[in-house]
């Protein structure tokens, strides 16, 4: 019970602090904040590459393999996106 | 490596996360927040890479091979115009992985240690239901943007009776997941329930409600992590995830406020012509429509000392962003200041025009949003109308009966005098006619946005 009470602690205020930061983009900002911000929910990466890693099962290790490309493709592609958006915003020359 | 410096590279990375999504608060700082971001991840991966339960890295090198590929080509590839899609898969496919790991996760800990704990369960439970509804959910809607589907709303009877079904059983099957854990079966059916709800849930939404559904899939991706988080006790799975359901959750806040309805009647409601509605497209607009050639268009131009353009989801269809910023590189040489009024909901996602602006290379400081632009309305000599309807209605708050009623729009109606480049007079997403197209001051200037802009062009120089 006590690491649930911890997980969920690091949970209410993870978002209190998303909460804050994200309140601060501006509009003209908000589709690199949602593709930037997609590439960081692909944290789920690590979970992946344990399960594909670690081989429990025949099927564990697939499913590990599967969620791996996916989140993968999230990563690599929402950080690279953004960059690529990010580098078209200027201001008057 | 031991398992507290691999905690530690979390906390690392969970920091720099934040950091990353502090830096995208402004326009210069922005590209060195997402790669504070990357970085953070990098860091994150690498961590994991030497854990010690890892006993073999074929899979985990073709894993990221594949996947990294896909992103870089999809990233590199994709058109400015198509990004909603891209982000609409993106989040699909980060709520997909989540339920895969989360499955993986149940089988392990069964074979470990007979009975998971509850907190894996219910975790998993949570990661199957945000998941699939996520996955499939992005997949309708990328579909949707993409054509391959009808962008409009699809809509049958008992639609939401059957919805609530689904989720109850969804819950149910939850529920059993969490009571026997070991019957893995229940899992990938509770994730079968949740696919089909997840397609039923979106395919109702079309068109201009689109930027809500995204920003509300965002968030869920973010939240199915979260939920992952709790499966693994991973605290950088948490936090990442946390930090991008709120993000999310902010943005659906601010597209739902921006059209004046709540996230239920988006999500539920359905946009349509009001009961007892009198006034007709023909009413509004007999007689009353001027339209203009390219050549009269121009004329008007001449005199003009202030100009704002008002894009909507119109410009982005005609890929015409690279014309209007060279109209307005045009007058701007002529000595005439040139904004543009950004409405929130404006294209497909949020902040779509300003993206499809900035690959046109128009800065950002021009890009105003609508409390910026609204209050000088009445000094702007020419407000240009670039496929945009419904977020220029003035019926927003004239008529308290109309399906936009109290939606705040961008007020060209006070200007000086009123340019749509619009192919027809047919109606927005909310399907009611708009009487700025009427009014004394308003030109129509009918065509395809790019060649319009383009002839204007043209006439402006020939004159």
């Amino acid at each position: 019970m006590d690491a649930l009470i911890i997980v969920l602690t690091i949970f209410v205020l993870a978002m209190f602090v998303g909460f804050e930061v994200i309140t601060k983009v501006p509009p003209t900002l908000h589709t690199p904040l949602m593709s930037g911000s997609n590439a960081i929910s692909g944290i789920t990466i690590i979970g992946a590459l344990l399960s594909a890693g670690t081989q429990h099962t025949l099927l564990t290790t697939i499913l590990g393999l599967i969620a791996a490309i996916f989140a993968a493709i999230n990563v690599v592609g929402g950080f690279l996106v953004t960059h690529r958006m990010l580098g078209m915003f200027r201001r008057k020359d | 490596m031991n398992i507290s410096l691999i905690n530690l590279a979390y906390l690392v990375a969970s920091v720099l996360f934040i950091l990353g999504l502090t830096g995208l608060g402004h326009p210069r700082t922005a590209v060195r927040g997402n790669l504070i971001g990357a970085v953070g991840m990098l860091i994150a991966v690498v961590a994991t890479l030497v854990d010690r339960r890892i006993i073999s890295y074929e899979m985990i090198v073709v894993g990221l091979v594949v996947g990294a590929t896909i992103g870089a080509v999809l990233a590199l590839k994709i058109q400015m115009t198509a990004m909603p899609q891209m982000v609409a898969l993106l989040n699909g496919f980060g709520g997909g992985a989540s339920v895969l790991v989360a499955g993986a996760a149940l089988i392990e800990v069964g074979l470990l240690s007979g009975k998971p704990p509850t907190q894996l369960t219910v975790a998993t439970a949570a990661t199957g239901i945000i998941g699939a509804v996520t996955f499939w959910g992005s997949l309708v809607a990328f579909a949707k943007l993409q054509e391959i589907m009808p962008g409009k709303a699809v809509l049958f009877r008992g639609q939401q009776v059957l919805n609530a079904l689904l989720g109850l059983i969804a819950l149910v099957i939850g529920a059993w997941v969490v009571v026997f854990p070991q019957t893995i079966n229940a899992y990938w059916g509770l994730v079968a329930v949740s696919s089909i709800l997840g397609i039923l849930l979106v395919i109702p939404i079309g068109g201009a409600d689109m930027p809500v559904v995204i920003a509300l899939l965002n968030s869920y991706s973010g939240l199915a992590a979260t939920a992952t988080g709790f499966v693994l006790s991973n605290n950088v799975l948490v936090i990442g995830g946390s930090l991008v359901g709120a993000s999310g959750i902010i943005l659906t806040r601010i597209m739902c406020k921006a059209m004046n309805r709540s996230m239920v009647n988006v999500l539920f409601g359905v946009m349509g012509p009001v009961e007892g509605q009198t006034t007709t497209a023909d009413e509004i607009y007999a007689g009353r429509i001027k339209s203009a050639t390219s050549d009269e268009v121009a004329m008007v131009f001449d005199a003009a000392r202030r100009v704002v353009i008002v894009p909507g989801y119109g410009m982005a269809v005609a890929q015409a962003q690279h014309a209007v910023r060279a109209l307005a590189d045009l007058l701007e040489s002529r000595g005439v200041d040139v904004e543009y009024g950004i409405h929130p909901v404006a294209g497909r996602m949020p902040g779509h025009m300003n993206v499809l602006l900035a690959e046109a290379k128009v800065p950002y400081d021009k890009l105003k949003e609508l409390d910026q632009i609204n209050p000088g309305m009445e000094q702007v000599d020419i407000a240009l109308v670039i496929g945009a309807n419904d977020t220029v209605n003035p019926v927003a708050s004239t008529d308290s009966s109309s399906p936009i009623s109290g939606m705040p729009i961008i007020e060209v109606e006070k200007a000086r005098t009123v340019i749509v480049i619009k192919r027809s007079l047919s109606p927005g997403f909310a399907g009611i006619p708009n009487p700025l197209f009427a009014s004394d001051r308003t030109l129509m200037y009918f065509g395809d946005g790019q060649k319009a802009v383009l002839d204007l062009i043209s006439a402006l120089k020939a004159a």
